[in-house]
């Protein structure tokens, strides 16, 4: 029953690398409608998607924030300027920020070295009018795609959200342990600093007690 | 040299790569000397050659934590000291080289060592190399793309016209040295990108992956790989793979987790992913799930589950890392091509199919 619910949600993916081609796997296994784009025409992705993850449907990035209820950001950040900020604004879907400020790729890049801020919140200020949420950046694509478990299993692992957005944390969630991993409502988006890279989180494969210990302690509350 | 052993069959290739790590040893916090560093470099070159492995590759970095940031002279000084070893990069960073400049060295090696020479594109893992040479990162795919394009044809034709779009045009050529080799063999090293993957495909060259962990993810590399090729007219069937990561091998099973671990876990400090080091939790993980550390006999089913999971043709392993001492390394080595080099290449040899 709960996945025929499911089938009817729409996850986009913006990104068609490695992380992105994991999620869709993953997200298209949960039962979910997939749309993955890369930066370009549909064509250009259509047989990475087709072998990395049967099911879910080469699209562009356009249709993916037209039709999809939940988007993944799944690019490289330093790429992030080439995403549809301005739709992504305005669509009022939720999307979920599973990238990192990664610097040996992306280079030096000042707005993430000169701030105090969370990446996903920078993220945040260039798409003011998303509900944005972040989840799935902590954990390695090699993990995500062979440590999903059903619900309940013993060795189940676990994710940490964040937003600021309480309902649309509430949805990704959900869409989190559609997809084989324990939740972990984590707090406001500023939070997200707790498992950016250099944390004790970030790279941790872990469930649902360790990782709530690496979190702590929560500070930041939800405005 | 038993009778089974038939370089021409199809048993597995098997060599190392490093990239001539600098890092200050965490103990004394000083780094080694440039000299001292390359010095070594080249006697761990002699001791392969002479060990009997078939490939030594260097990656290319241009940082301080690295001494190489020009493979094509060490492998030049190790073309003069090794007889049978081949000469390869992992990776050369094509995407801010001239691929003339790059073909001509390569030609050069290999020339000076009777054909020993080889090349290994790629993306590469850090940036410094776009500033350091005046690129764009904003054209970091399409640098990478243009440049192998061109590295082909240079492989492929004495005489080359050519037009690209970041790079000057070529109007016919002359390339000049031609290699020892009817061919330089061009290999693209990927780091589990899919569209990566496509264009090694499409563009029929010989690819290898490298893996932190087990090879399994690879397996819809491979497939991809294989896909790209067949639709760009290629025989999937012959096209050399080949993986590799990091490898150390020391006698017993838990002593190989614990002298390696400390040098591992100083090594991922320099890394946004592990800035703290690497937890011991972590590591015992990974080495469970893939990263070749143990005895000689777990890292012969370690490297022979590769064989299984992808059908590489050859695996080559990081053999330093970080500030890992010089004679755990030499010891590492010695291990790899005595004890289980012989038995992998005997394994292979065996299942290879019948010609």
């Amino acid at each position: 029953m709960s996945s025929e619910e499911r089938i009817e949600r729409t996850i986009g993916i913006l990104g068609a690398g490695k992380l992105g081609t994991v999620l869709a796997r993953l997200a298209t296994a949960a039962g979910f409608r997939v749309l993955i784009a890369g930066s370009g025409a549909a064509e250009r992705i259509a047989l990475i998607v087709e072998v990395m993850a049967p099911g879910a449907t080469a699209s562009t990035a356009h249709e993916v924030v037209a039709e999809a209820e939940v988007v993944i950001l799944a690019a490289p950040l330093g790429k992030v300027h080439a995403l549809p900020t301005t739709a992504l604004s305005g669509a009022g879907a939720v999307v979920v920020d599973a990238m990192n400020y990664w610097w040996p790729v992306d280079g030096i890049l000042p707005v993430f070295e000169e701030t105090e801020l969370s990446s996903s919140e920078v993220v945040r200020d260039l798409m003011p009018g998303a509900r944005l949420v972040k989840t799935f950046n902590h954990m390695g694509y090699h993990e995500l795609d062979s440590e999903a478990r059903p619900a309940g299993h013993p060795d189940r692992k676990a994710l940490a959200v964040v937003s600021d957005d309480p309902a649309a944390l509430e949805i990704v969630a959900e869409v989190v342990d559609a997809m084989g991993f324990d939740a972990i409502d984590a707090g406001a988006l500023a939070e997200g600093i707790r498992f950016e890279p250099g944390t004790t989180a970030f790279g941790a494969t872990a469930g649902r007690a360790e990782l709530l210990a690496m979190l702590e302690p929560m500070t930041v509350q939800r405005s | 040299m038993g009778p089974s052993y038939d370089r021409e069959s199809q048993d597995m290739e098997l060599g190392i790569y490093t990239f001539g790590d600098l890092k200050a040893h965490p103990l004394t916090g000083k780094p080694e000397s440039a000299h001292a560093r390359l010095t070594r470099l080249i006697e761990l070159a002699k001791s392969a050659d002479r060990a009997g492995l078939d490939i030594i590759a260097l990656g290319e970095h241009h940082r301080k934590d690295y001494v190489i940031s020009a493979p094509e002279v060490v492998l030049g000084a190790m073309a003069a000291v090794t007889s049978r070893i081949r000469l390869s990069t992992a990776v050369t960073v094509l995407s801010t080289q001239d691929p003339v400049r790059v073909f001509q060295q390569f030609a050069t090696i290999d020339q000076i060592s009777g054909g020993r020479a080889e090349i290994m594109a790629g993306r590469g893992a850090f940036v410094e190399s776009f500033p350091l040479f005046g690129y764009n990162l904003d054209d970091y795919e399409e640098l990478f793309d243009e440049k192998i394009r061109l590295l082909l044809e240079l492989r492929d034709n004495e005489v080359v016209t050519w037009r690209g779009r970041l790079r000057p045009s070529l109007e016919a050529a002359l390339i000049s040295p031609r290699p020892f080799q009817g061919q330089l063999p061009v290999w693209i090293g990927v780091g589990g990108t899919p569209q990566s993957a496509v264009r090694a495909g499409v563009l029929g060259t010989p690819m290898f992956m490298s893996f932190f962990q087990g090879p399994d993810s690879g397996r819809r590399l491979v497939d991809l790989y294989h896909r790209a090729a067949a639709s760009a007219g290629h025989d999937p069937g012959s096209m050399k793979l080949a993986s590799g990561g990091h490898i150390y091998i020391s006698p017993k099973s838990q002593t190989a987790r614990d002298e390696y671990h400390p040098y591992y876990s100083d090594y991922f400090t320099q890394l946004p992913q592990f800035a703290r080091g690497m937890p011991r939790e972590v590591f015992d993980q990974w080495v469970r799930s893939g990263l070749i550390v143990g005895s000689p006999q777990e890292v012969i089913d370690k490297i022979l589950h590769h064989r299984e999971v992808l059908g590489v043709d050859r695996y080559v392993g990081q053999i330093e890392v970080g500030s890992i001492p010089g004679e755990m390394v030499d010891a590492s080595l010695e291990l790899f091509a005595n004890e289980v080099a012989p038995v992998i290449r005997r394994e292979t040899a065996v299942t290879a199919s019948p010609t």
